[in-house]
């Protein structure tokens, strides 16, 4: 236990020392959401919800994703081929404190990501914090649920990089596709049936609408593809994305890269 | 007592066999060096006696256990310098060390293995700012700040000047005298000579020979060649088993001084390469 807080440790500071990853993973969210917020102001959808309060949910879902999943399939190539997974597989180190100061360190940075997003939105952005406990439980799980499906992919999808630099040539398209088709960037509604029925397999479009539960008006409820906001669905579609995850993580994790000698 | 001992060990990559029937033995508080061409085996066999590869066949044993389950305790008294140097991003040199220190049960002062490798002035340097000679020390302290009994040495010098690369040396034979044992890759067999007590040559997926660096292929019985500068000014080489004989009929002909006079047995190099060309013609 001590052991996985140390590695946390390191590797939050590893994070935080490097810029690229601190103005793409944690600013590229928050910039984002001030470009976003500023040209549609308070255009208003339906049922009293601004699109900039729409937006909003879908930034913390991103942020959320770009902390794990992004983080993860771009750095752990890099680690990968530099050797680092290699010189930790020769110590004494049990394998799964390697993972546990990666959650560490994503809980940490997801964190104050969301709590910057949140300032920022309830400051200028007219967004009102949950009033009820069930909503605020919900932010709980559905945060929780997203960031692990998607932590558990991106330490999966690290192993299709084949070296260091096709990391992020991996994950940014994935990354960005489904910002466009999950609700983020554009009403979920407003999309194409098709894109819509696409999207609902991959778990940013119900970390989009969990989010939206803990925040809109209940009125929005009608708003959403199945007119209610579908807990249950939510809970079920990215805890089995979570088992999924865990599966191929334990199938394919790669601790040397693919060419040596 | 061994701390290494291979028995029939093969690994093929798809078709090609990489490892075919290799016996290697390294005795408890040895150095012994590992020599060989690219492709010959050496990376492949050490990485399955370090744990990171599978074997297809052959009996391994590695300070008492098999290598291809390696278990934390096995891998706390094993130190690795891999080949290659690891790059760590955005941190010094001192967190890094006292990170690795960290996995080991009875780990070495963090702070005396940096001053030991001799990296004491950059211990609060980043990695990156750090030459490639300077990476490889701290490669070096990773390995050994655990203490290990038996340390694994791929190609520990690439990259080193010839002053770092004898400071290193002191450093292995150091190591060496507190009783850790040794298994060192190298393609440089000046280094394989100073330091390993046996050498052993790596062909084809097999050993070829095993022996001390004084004897391997040979090299003892090996005739010398005497060189001198003939009265033309141009230079005369002759393999003779009877030096000192021919030296005494070349300072009677030249009347005393014999001009350009060297007296050389083949090194360890020459012997080396001579081993290889044969069994690639085999």
């Amino acid at each position: 236990m001590k052991l996985a807080l140390r590695q946390g440790r390191l590797e939050t500071l590893q994070f935080l020392r490097s810029r690229e990853s601190v103005v793409f993973t944690l600013g590229f969210p928050v910039i984002m959401l001030a470009i976003f917020a500023s040209i549609f102001g308070g255009t208003e959808i339906d049922g009293g919800v601004t699109l900039t309060q729409y937006f909003v949910t879908g930034m913390i879902a991103t942020g959320l994703m770009t902390v794990s999943f992004q983080n993860l399939g771009i750095w752990i190539p890099i680690e990968r081929d530099r050797g680092v997974l290699k010189r930790y597989r020769g110590t004494p180190m049990p394998k799964w404190v390697y993972f546990a100061g990666k959650v560490l360190m994503i809980l940490g940075i997801a964190i104050a990501e969301t709590v910057v997003l949140l300032l920022m939105s309830v400051l200028f952005f007219g967004l009102e914090l949950p009033s009820t406990a069930a909503r605020w439980l919900a932010f709980g799980w559905v945060s929780l649920l997203g960031i692990t499906a998607c932590t558990l992919l991106g330490i999966a999808i690290s192993s299709l990089a084949r070296t260091s630099r096709s990391g992020s040539a991996v994950v940014t398209p994935i990354a960005l596709i489904l910002q466009f088709t999950s609700g983020v960037f554009l009403v979920f509604t407003s999309l194409p049936g098709w894109m819509q029925s696409v999207s609902a397999i991959f778990p940013l479009k119900w970390m989009c609408q969990g989010l939206r539960y803990v925040f809109l008006p209940d009125s929005f409820a009608a708003q959403e593809p199945a007119g209610t906001w579908e807990l249950g669905r939510i809970a079920l579609v990215l805890g089995l994305w979570c088992v999924a995850g865990l599966a191929l993580c334990l199938t394919t994790f790669r601790w040397t890269a693919p060419r040596e000698g | 007592m061994n701390a290494i001992s291979v028995r029939g060990l093969r690994k093929t990559y798809g078709g090609t066999t990489a490892v075919d029937g290799l016996d290697l033995e390294v005795h408890a508080g040895e150095i012994f060096a590992l020599l060989g061409p690219n492709g010959a085996g050496k990376t492949t066999t050490v990485e399955i006696l370090e744990g990171f590869r599978k074997r297809d066949a052959g009996e391994v044993t590695v300070l008492g256990e098999d290598p291809a389950a390696p278990s934390a305790a096995w891998r706390g008294r094993v130190g690795l310098v891999l080949q290659g140097t690891g790059e760590f991003d955005n941190l010094t040199v001192r967190e890094i060390v006292h990170h690795f220190a960290g996995f080991y049960p009875d780990a070495d002062d963090p702070d005396a293995v940096i001053a030991r490798v001799g990296l004491a002035e950059k211990a609060r340097a980043r990695t990156h700012a750090l030459s490639g000679g300077q990476k490889r020390r701290l490669d070096v302290a990773l390995g050994i700040v655990g203490r290990p009994e038996l340390l694994f040495l791929d190609e520990p010098t690439t990259g080193f000047d010839p002053e770092a690369r004898r400071e290193f040396w002191e450093l292995v034979r150091d190591l060496n005298a507190g009783g850790t044992t040794i298994l060192l890759t190298t393609h440089y067999l000046d280094e394989a000579e100073a330091l390993a007590a046996r050498v052993g040559v790596i062909a084809a997926g097999r050993l070829v020979e095993v022996s001390t660096p004084a004897d391997l292929g040979g090299r003892q019985d090996a005739l010398p060649t005497v060189t001198w500068r003939n009265p033309a000014g141009g230079l005369v080489h002759e393999r003779t088993a009877t030096p000192t004989a021919l030296v005494s009929r070349l300072a009677g002909e030249f009347g005393g001084e014999v001009p350009g006079l060297a007296i050389n047995r083949p090194t360890l190099e020459d012997i080396y390469l001579r081993m290889i060309e044969t069994e690639a013609a085999k």
